[in-house]
């Protein structure tokens, strides 16, 4: 039977073509956006979790309160060791130190007087520790626009727009002036090694990255650290394990009453992080209902037309005694072949151009020039798993729902008016 | 009915006549006279002191030893001389000009900006607070609203409000102890009626026969948890010739 209907759908091409065209364009633009939408998704989870808040984060309860202000004063002490037993404990994610801090930084001229001075944010990244990724997953090579990266503990990276509004070069000295972690007032004189680019106006105009044994010396934070964050070693962000991990973890945590007591946090408990990664699992589900709706609608019409196109054909498969049932049971199967080829045309049209997104990406940098954006300025695709089998469901399902409003017009024929209309038609 | 009525004037007046000529003995000051008399026992021609900082933090409390070199309210010399990590740190103050000295970086930099609201050597200080040079009748309308006891001990209670606006704090409450004439406690507001900084005298001394804060403790309304600092006096001299290149931007490299 099925065969027979499968032969029936691809040798009449009036039955399939125009519904198989119109399935292959929603579902290969189902899967495109679905795709992009992850890729647009993955990297905001991204760059956040490598900028601010790991895809988890252990800190401090009393720092995790305060976070906004950076209080260092309330880092935590022996950050090496309670490293060394995350990955340990959690060696599905690797871990590292860091020291997120504030302050001023004083540039020099020739005589040693104040030149320029700004406000600065920096980050205390383990840089040169063996197997350290930081480099890696900030992409700093990458984004190097001048100079190098550092090599020794006191030599740091400006965010280029910052390097050019202080005037500074490569091998420039930049003082740090700013708080120690016990309060003190602390100048430390960093070399200029390089300038980056991250491609976030934001974080550019007065960046500051250095090697974290250096921004310890400086804070006078030996063996501390402000946050202690984790990544996934695929670096996409599973919310469902990240939470899991960070409730059981907070579950074992002994005197959590304590204000120094540790605390993690997954990627979704930063401010407004939550909601993005609520948005990203609802959009999903948001495209597939438009793109359903859009399908229903459509094939709803073509299914219409069919039906008055194939008007004589029912009308003699009705007189010669197939009943009603049968009638429509057909069409809904001829529906189910349609869909199942159109998902599947469509699904292998899409794939190669989201795989191209994904590995090229799409430049936007000329569009936005001048806005603050927590993304990176390539917007890339990703072919999650569910880009194989997502398109099946408006494309199969609308289908056949469609047909099924479509096809109710069987059940409208009048078997003593069948006769009429068949002699009419001879 | 009259005999009732003559009665309860003559109660009530025995019992309110006695408070009348108590208020009429005691004459309430104006805020120009009190200004005046708190700075005859605070401000001097030269003061070099040697005091100690506590600052109690969340973890730990620090105590940060300095001395100081003043002459009048604009020019001020620090050097930082305890604990290792600050000593040699050195701070000049020349009317509204500030420049810090720091031998880890052998740098002389000026702070200036929004570095000047930040806090002073982890303190419930900010550097503002320390550049604080205008006498108070100059910048602030003053106004004795009646006294008050603090701590047992009779006081007047004292509001400043700014005459001019970009002050660090809009308005100012002081308690002034009646017989000691010092502010032993003060409140300070923003524009907003917020209270930004409170300030308390722990302990008094009497040096050169004036009285002086002995231990003054400063709080950071803002800063969550703060436990305050307490600023101590160890030494103090008045009126004490003091060179004027102990002013000058080179001292802070010696």
């Amino acid at each position: 039977m099925l065969r027979f209907l499968i032969k029936g759908v691809f040798r009449d091409r009036s039955r399939s073509l125009f519904s198989i065209i119109v399935i292959t364009l929603i579902v290969a633009l189902t899967v495109l956006i679905r795709g992009f939408m992850a890729g647009i998704f993955d990297d905001v989870f991204r760059q956040s979790a490598v900028i601010f808040a790991g895809h988890v984060k252990v800190t401090t309860r009393a720092y995790a309160e305060e976070s906004d202000l950076l209080p260092n004063d309330l880092a935590i002490l022996g950050s090496d060791s309670l490293v060394a037993a995350l990955s340990e404990e959690y060696p599905d994610m690797f871990w590292t130190p860091r020291i997120l801090f504030a302050g001023l930084l004083d540039i020099p001229d020739e005589q040693g007087e104040t030149k320029e001075q700004g406000p600065m944010m920096g980050f205390g990244l383990d840089l040169h520790s063996p197997g350290s990724r930081m480099v890696e997953i900030w992409e700093l090579e990458r984004k190097l626009t001048r100079g190098r990266l550092p090599e020794r503990p006191a030599e740091v990276l400006l965010g280029e727009t910052y390097a050019h509004r202080l005037g500074v070069e490569p091998g420039d000295v930049a003082t740090f002036i700013g708080a120690s972690m016990y309060g003190g007032f602390v100048t430390y004189n960093f070399h200029v090694a390089g300038t980056v680019s991250l491609g976030i106006t934001g974080i550019d105009k007065n960046m500051l990255i250095a090697d974290l044994r250096g921004v310890r010396m400086a804070l006078d934070m030996q063996d501390a650290a402000g946050e202690i964050v984790g990544y996934s070693h695929d670096m996409f962000y599973d919310d469902e394990g990240s939470v899991a991990l960070a409730v059981n973890f907070n579950e074992h945590v002994p005197n959590p009453e304590n204000e120094f007591s540790l605390v993690m946090q997954a990627l979704r408990d930063h401010t407004q992080m939550g909601a993005m990664v609520d948005i990203s699992e609802y959009a999903i589900g948001l495209v597939l209902f438009i793109f359903m709706a859009v399908t229903v609608v459509v094939l709803w019409n073509m299914g219409l037309m069919n039906g008055l196109r194939r008007y004589g054909e029912f009308g003699m498969r009705l007189a010669m005694g197939e009943t009603k049932g049968h009638v429509y049971r057909t069409t809904l199967g001829e529906a189910v072949v349609i869909g199942i080829a159109g998902s599947f045309i469509g699904t292998a049209v899409a794939l190669p151009l989201v795989w191209y997104l994904q590995e090229i990406g799409l430049d936007y940098t000329g569009l936005f020039e001048g806005m603050t954006f927590v993304l990176s300025s390539i917007i890339r695709a990703r072919i999650t798993p569910d880009c194989y089998y997502l398109g099946f469901i408006p494309g199969v399902l609308a289908t056949v729902a469609g047909t099924m409003l479509s096809g109710r017009g069987i059940y409208k024929r009048e078997m003593s008016q069948l006769f009429k209309e068949l002699e009419l038609e001879a | 009915m009259n005999l009732l009525r003559r009665s309860v004037i003559i109660l009530m007046l025995s019992l309110i006549w006695p408070l009348a000529l108590s208020a009429q003995s005691e004459k309430v000051p104006t805020a120009s006279e009190l200004i005046a008399a708190m700075d005859a026992n605070l401000t001097a021609k030269t003061s070099i002191v040697t005091s100690r900082m506590v600052v109690h933090g969340r973890r730990a409390s620090r105590t940060i030893t300095s001395k100081s070199w003043v002459e009048g309210a604009e020019k001020a010399f620090t050097e930082y001389l305890a604990p290792p990590r600050e000593a040699g740190t050195k701070m000049l103050k020349l009317e509204d000009q500030l420049w810090t000295y720091s031998p880890q970086t052998d740098r002389i930099i000026q702070i200036s900006g929004h570095m000047l609201r930040q806090s002073l050597m982890g303190s419930d200080l900010s550097y503002q607070d320390m550049m604080e040079d205008q006498s108070l009748e100059d910048v602030y309308d003053g106004v004795v609203e009646g006294s008050e006891l603090l701590n047992g001990r009779d006081s007047w209670v004292m509001t400043l409000t700014a005459k001019k606006e970009g002050l660090a704090y809009h308005r100012r409450k002081a308690w002034i102890d009646k017989e000691w004439l010092l502010p032993m406690r003060e409140e300070l507001f923003a524009k907003s009626g917020k209270l930004l900084k409170s300030s308390y005298a722990e302990e008094v001394m009497q040096v050169e026969g004036r009285w002086y804060p002995k231990v003054w403790v400063f709080k950071d309304e803002l800063k969550r948890n703060s436990k305050g600092t307490e600023w101590i006096i160890d030494e103090i001299a008045f009126n004490q010739p003091i060179p004027e290149a102990q002013f000058a931007k080179a001292a802070l490299r010696k």
